[in-house]
């Protein structure tokens, strides 16, 4: 039985009652109850359908379910919400409400994706092990060794946005520099061209007895990885500003110093964002990296130590605060460059 | 319409003394001297509006870039009220035929772009709001420059400049890109603030007409490299009428100075 057979299996079960698409309001109840129907099945499953006997059996089995419970206890009081806020929304409650029926499709597929989970695991124990574990030992993580967590999360982020702070501090100074400078771009850029594609982590061996902690290493990697794509982009885009911005600015009275802070840096800003953007992904990569095998703290810490021990719940629990604090910060940004750069049309939204 | 009021304790605006003595530029064209302007002599008295034409390319808008003080001449002298020009003033504003809004900036910032630049914006800031209203922008403040149209954009443009009660309006094509129907309308509009403010103009325009309607001196450049071919005084009352005989025959010469009268 694949994860595959599950999901078609499930909802014919349900009477087919799977709304498609984005529907008219008038059959929210219907979708929302579908899927609160599935969040019962999902929970249904996992508290009482018995562990398989050939393997452990798993610790906060129970736990899990109530939270599946909780779920599709929600999402009913979402379906009686819908039912009542016909003909159309008003309060904040409300709208919310109608936003989330657009979710719909995937809080549906959540819950078949998870029964499979936990039927492929738990319950049949088809998957190998260790190496697959069901939900409930993700959550047996969170709850016995969220401190370790947490502290994780913390240094991970601390150490993250203090290398990418100071990389892309100096990355756009420099960048500036050198597009606005001939000087800086006679000394600078042979560097930046000999040094900039060589990856961050090349650097590591000499970083961590160069530096006098294996700390300081990481946040001159990471501000490395992240301040050479920031330098390149705000120069080229210093660069390609219409020179006619400064002719415009000149012939009014402007001031060197007004030329780079109030015409150069803000034209070039759409690409320094891309530049950003990009600086923050290679970040990541070095995170985690150093947190490897430098830094003795921090998720990508746990990740090895986690699977050292073949402690393979922890490394999932790990890789998934892992996602959240990446996606987090792209989306950070995102918001950051949506209101800087609101000027621009048309926009990709994240 | 009204001028924008002169809050300092000056006298009030008046048009500059444009002397441009003996002026000839080149340019370096694949290692190659590209001669652009020739022996070019030109003085403008203060309060004129005067109208340069000649063909695309013979180098009006070097001409120009260099009394707005961009470039430096590569040989002569250009004076500002009897002063050589060195560098760029405020008080010679250029007004180019794009309108090169900061995109960044909202309609309001960027017309308050030369007082912030000096400084001013604090002090002088209500006549951000006087220029835009004298430009028919009012109620389009906040609005960005990609939501204006080609007319909106160039009439932000001319507030902006206009916001630094320029004693020199230097215009190159400012009306080149727009429809014929703004066009006209915006001629009117140019006309009224120069008479009403005192300044002098320097018109840059490929419009026989518009030249014939606006200013009170048209001046005919050679092709490349510019010579003054001709300097022709219109005399004719303000406010004019497009279809007056002496400016239609007026025209005529200009098209055979251009070398274009068989099309007439
Ligand atoms: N920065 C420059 N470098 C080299 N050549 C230039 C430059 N600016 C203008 N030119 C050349 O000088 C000539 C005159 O240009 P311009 O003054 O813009 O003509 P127009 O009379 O159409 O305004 C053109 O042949 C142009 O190619
Ligand atoms: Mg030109």
């Amino acid at each position: 039985m694949s994860v595959n057979d599950t999901a078609a299996a499930l909802p014919a079960a349900n009477g087919g009652a799977l709304p498609i698409g984005g529907g008219l309001p008038s059959n929210l109840l219907l979708r929302f109850s579908a899927a609160a129907l599935l969040w019962f099945a999902a929970s249904g499953v996992t508290a009482l359908w018995p562990d398989a006997a050939d393997a452990q059996e798993w610790e906060r089995t129970g736990e899990f379910a109530s939270l599946l419970v909780v779920a599709a206890g929600l999402l009913v009081l979402a379906a009686l919400l819908a039912a009542a806020i016909r003909p159309a929304p008003r309060s904040r409650l409300e709208s919310a409400i109608a936003s989330l029926s657009a979710s719909v499709p995937w809080l549906i597929a959540l819950a078949l994706g998870v029964t499979g989970w936990e039927i492929l695991t738990a319950k049949l124990n088809l998957l190998p092990r260790p190496f697959f574990v069901p939900p409930q030992a993700l959550l047996e993580v969170y709850l016995d060794d969220w401190p370790r967590l947490l502290d994780c999360f913390a240094a991970s982020l601390r150490l993250l946005v203090t290398g990418y702070a100071v990389g892309s501090v100096l990355g756009v100074v420099t960048g500036v520099a050198i597009g606005w400078s001939r000087a800086v771009g006679y000394w600078v850029h042979p560097v930046l061209r000999l040094i900039g594609p060589l990856p961050a982590t090349a650097w590591l061996p000499i970083a961590f007895f160069a530096f006098p902690t294996s700390w300081s290493a990481s946040v001159f990697l990471i501000a490395l990885a992240s301040g050479v794509p920031v330098t390149v982009l705000t120069w080229s885009g210093v660069a390609g500003v219409n020179s006619a911005y400064y002719d415009i600015a000149r012939t009014l009275g402007a001031s060197p110093r007004f030329l780079v802070l109030k015409v150069a840096v803000p034209a070039a800003m759409p690409h320094v964002f891309v530049g950003l953007f990009m600086g923050l992904g290679a970040s990541f990569a070095v995170l985690v990296v150093a947190e490897m095998l430098g830094v003795k703290s921090g998720v990508g810490w746990y990740l090895q130590w986690a699977q050292g021990w073949a402690a393979y719940g922890n490394m999932y629990a790990a890789l998934l605060v892992m996602a959240l604090l990446c996606s987090g910060l792209v989306t950070l940004l995102f918001r950051v460059r949506d209101r800087l750069l609101a000027w621009q049309k048309g926009m990709l939204k994240w | 319409m009204v001028a924008l009021e002169n809050t300092d304790t000056r006298a009030v605006v008046a048009g500059m003394t444009i002397d441009v003595q003996a002026v000839s530029h080149s340019f370096e064209l694949d290692g190659a001297p590209l001669l652009v302007l020739d022996e070019v002599e030109l003085r403008v008295e203060p309060g004129e509006l005067v109208a340069l034409l000649g063909p695309s390319g013979c180098g009006k808008s070097t001409l120009l870039r260099l009394v707005a003080g961009l470039e430096p001449p590569s040989r002569g002298s250009i004076m500002a009220d009897g002063r050589p020009i060195d560098g760029p003033d405020p008080s010679r504003v250029v007004v180019f035929q794009d309108p090169t809004l900061y995109p960044w900036r909202t309609v309001r910032d960027n017309v308050a772009l030369g007082l912030e630049a000096r400084g001013l914006q604090r002090s002088q800031g209500h006549r951000i709001d006087k220029a835009l209203a004298l430009v028919g922008l009012a109620g389009f403040e906040k609005a960005y420059p990609h939501q204006l149209s080609g007319g909106m954009a160039q009439r932000a443009a001319l507030a902006r400049a206009l916001v630094n009660d320029p004693r020199l309006l230097i215009l190159d094509e400012p009306l080149g890109k727009l429809d014929s129907l703004t066009r006209l309308a915006m001629q009117s509009e140019l006309v009224d603030l120069w008479r009403s403010s005192g300044f002098t103009g320097l018109l840059v325009t490929h419009d026989i007409e518009e030249a014939l309607f606006m200013a009170t001196r048209v001046i005919v450049f050679s092709g490349r490299p510019a010579r003054i071919k001709a300097d022709l005084p219109i005399d004719r009352p303000y406010p004019r009428h497009r279809g007056d005989p002496v400016l239609t025959e007026l025209r005529h010469r200009i098209l055979e100075l251009l070398g274009l009268a068989e099309t007439w």
